[in-house]
């Protein structure tokens, strides 16, 4: 490409066809629907290798498009995935749905095709205010709170990674530039880009976020979600942190974390929220053992990952969607009523648990086989303990309290649950495709992957034997013990209980101690006074009156009650300025970013 | 719809495809035992018969029983524990 020619960020395709959403009414809206992810897709896919898209900034020169094996991995995947999202989603009348997710797609794909921290970091934050979106739209009782805390979480996060950026400016002399970065002598600036990353890629103890917004947003929001954020995180630790011996161990805490916490959990997306910590735990292990063999698995396995785990939320969703129902102490037995969800969701369930012939089968399994290599036989043996728990979940505990088991179904839940409409199962279905795909036809993702060539046969019949031996015999203990498994109408707790319960310290201290002491110094001077300051008593009274309780109890009653009624009040408020802001974001976005060369 | 049928249909004869399961799982480690090509196993106890059939039965137990454990130590609360935020 001559380089005076226009360059498209496909972002900017995603961005306009934000902007036009909400003029776009009926026929026009579902073309537009199919269209604009398909522009962008087809976009991604014809970008050559190289760089372009430098805008001069006062002193800076940003890059926007790095394109290279890396990115490309990523952003074909991300493409494909905003296209069968905005299928799957395109009965949803609300533009704003269909904006905010664009929106955040647009974000992950700047992230992606980046070549500079600084971009990066504008591009980061518009996935986190576009994203929240999907859940405040979900308009439920406890959305709201959802919304805020998974923004907080992300405004903290974009800060250590902003801290990091110009830490390393400076210590560098001006190095802006977004590669990998020296793993092996890591400074403070390193650190804070590095928690930037893990808090997006859900690792313990930065996670909790994860779960308690997955669960929480839309039908469609939560299919995207459970997509971008992560799988943006791990092409971001793929290119800047690949061989950081640390993220090892972290990843494989990550995997069998998750996976305990599914055990325990009767939300059936929270439940697969916690196997996205599970698997996006195998591959910050990939990055970590920093291969060339383990970075092809972690890119496969993002790949693999986001088809499977959007068709296990476009199932789950399915269900939410048409009987309002996610807890499993709430469903049951409905298999007639939903045949072709639970057809779906079990093919994605066997895709996660990588079943032979079934995506993850290809793509967890490289990353497996790289720490042997690299004989970290303990750690390797311990992903091989946690891939038993995804197809005790996933595979069979999904599939198994949702359309089987013990029907708890209310009347009202059995009488509305039918299959979804119909542009939901055609997504579903090639969704499904893909899944099977990937695992029957391996040159389609390994062609893709970073390092050629691809020197892997995941079809051995050591492999196959030892794969089928764990998975079925998992199962066996799944029959068995099957009444173990049974949920409960309970909660988990993780570690949002700090932040959540420290907002509550907070009105504690504002309401009981404030107020005990105003009581106390008001009890002080009614028995003190009267025996001691007789002559004074009314002024301290008056005093009393007039300035303790004017600070003491006033400051108490003030934050007690306003603290309610100003989140009331002020939230509206406050998204509607966010909006705003968002909005205007996104304009200037597409200005700077239309000139691109 | 053919979905239905097949449940239906294995439903109905359950016991039969219990033993059909059984049987195959069976075939699954003799096979392994004495088919399978041994020669990219990473450690001495992979030669073992059905060694990856107990790692996957005891990994299920595992992880059931301990997570369980975990939930019991005071993790697991009761739905309006942070009351409607």
């Amino acid at each position: 490409m001559a380089m005076s020619e226009l360059w498209i960020h496909p972002s900017v395709i995603l961005l306009v066809g934000a902007l036009l959403v909400p003029f776009v009414r009926g026929k026009a809206r579902s073309a537009l629907l199919l269209g604009i992810p398909l522009l962008a897709f087809a976009r991604i896919a014809s970008l050559a290798h190289g760089t372009f898209g430098t805008v001069q900034f006062l002193d800076w020169t940003l890059t926007f498009g790095r394109v290279d094996k890396l990115s490309q991995v990523f952003g074909y995947i991300m493409g494909l995935m905003c296209v069968l999202g905005s299928f799957y989603g395109m009965h949803v009348k609300r533009a704003a749905d269909h904006s905010a997710a664009w929106c955040y797609v647009a974000g992950s794909l700047g992230v992606i095709y980046a070549g500079d921290y600084l971009v990066l970091f504008l591009f980061w934050e518009l996935m986190a205010f576009s994203s929240v979106f999907l859940i405040w739209l979900r308009g439920s009782k406890t959305s709201q709170g959802t919304g805020y805390r998974y923004l907080m979480v992300h405004v903290v996060g974009g800060l250590c990674l902003l801290g990091g950026i110009i830490l390393r400016y400076q210590a560098t002399g001006g190095d802006y530039s977004f590669g990998l970065v020296d793993v092996a002598h890591p400074d403070l600036s390193t650190w804070l880009i590095l928690i930037g990353f893990l808090l997006n890629a859900a690792v313990p103890p930065f996670h909790g976020w994860l779960p308690d917004a997955y669960s929480g947003a839309t039908v469609t929001g939560s299919v995207f979600l459970c997509a971008f954020t992560t799988k943006t995180a791990i092409y971001a630790l793929c290119r800047g942190f690949a061989g950081m011996e640390i993220l090892l161990p972290l990843g494989v805490i990550m995997a069998i974390y998750g996976v305990v916490y599914a055990v325990l959990e009767n939300d059936s997306r929270k439940l697969l929220a916690y196997h996205i910590i599970s698997q996006v735990g195998y591959m910050v292990a990939g990055v970590g053992i920093g291969t060339q063999m383990a970075i092809n698995g972690a890119c496969a396995h993002a790949f693999a990952h986001i088809l499977y785990k959007g068709l296990l939320f476009m199932g789950t969703g399915s269900v939410l969607m048409m009987t309002g129902k996610s807890k499993f102490t709430e469903l049951g037995g409905l298999y007639k009523k939903m045949p072709w969800a639970f057809a779906f969701t079990l093919i994605g369930g066997l895709s996660i648990s990588a079943f032979p012939l079934f995506s993850g089968f290809v793509s967890k399994s490289m990353i497996v086989a790289a720490g042997f290599e690299e004989h970290k036989n303990t750690w390797a043996f311990l992903l091989m303990l946690a891939s038993a728990g995804t197809f005790l979940h996933t595979g069979l505990k999904v599939p198994y309290f949702i359309w089987f088991g013990k029907n708890n179904c209310s009347k009202e839940t059995w009488d509305l649950a039918k299959d979804p409409p119909w542009n939901m199962i055609a997504a579903m279905a090639i969704m499904s495709f893909f899944c099977i795909f990937i695992g029957c036809y391996t040159p389609y993702l390994y062609q893709m992957l970073p390092h050629q060539p691809v020197d892997y046969h995941p079809y051995t019949a050591y492999h196959v034997s030892e794969t089928l031996q764990i998975l079925l015999f998992t199962a066996v203990g799944f029959f068995l013990f099957v009444k173990k498994l049974v949920p409960t109408p309970t909660i988990s707790l993780d570690v949002d209980w700090l932040y959540r319960m420290s907002g509550r310290a907070v009105r504690w201290i504002a309401t009981k101690p404030l107020q005990a002491v105003d009581t106390w110094v008001s009890e002080g001077y009614r028995v003190f006074g009267l025996v001691w300051l007789v002559v004074s008593a009314k002024a301290s009274a008056a005093f009393d009156w007039n300035v303790i309780d004017g600070v003491v109890d006033g400051l108490a009653r003030t934050v007690r009650s306003s603290g309610d009624r100003i989140r009331h009040l002020q939230t509206a408020q406050l998204q509607v300025n966010l909006f705003s802001a968002v909005a205007m974001m996104v304009v200037l976005l597409i200005f700077v970013m239309v000139s691109l060369r | 719809m053919i979905i239905i049928a097949l449940i239906e249909f294995l439903k109905k004869h359950l016991r039969l495809v219990i033993w059909i399961c059984a049987i195959l799982l069976a075939l699954l480690v003799v096979g392994d035992f004495f088919l399978v090509d041994k020669e990219h196993a990473h450690t001495k106890p992979e030669h073992w018969l059905g060694f990856w059939s107990g790692f996957g039965f005891i990994a299920c137990l595992l992880i059931i029983f301990v997570s369980k454990w975990y939930g019991h130590l005071g993790i697991m609360k009761r739905e309006d524990y942070y009351g409607d935020e």
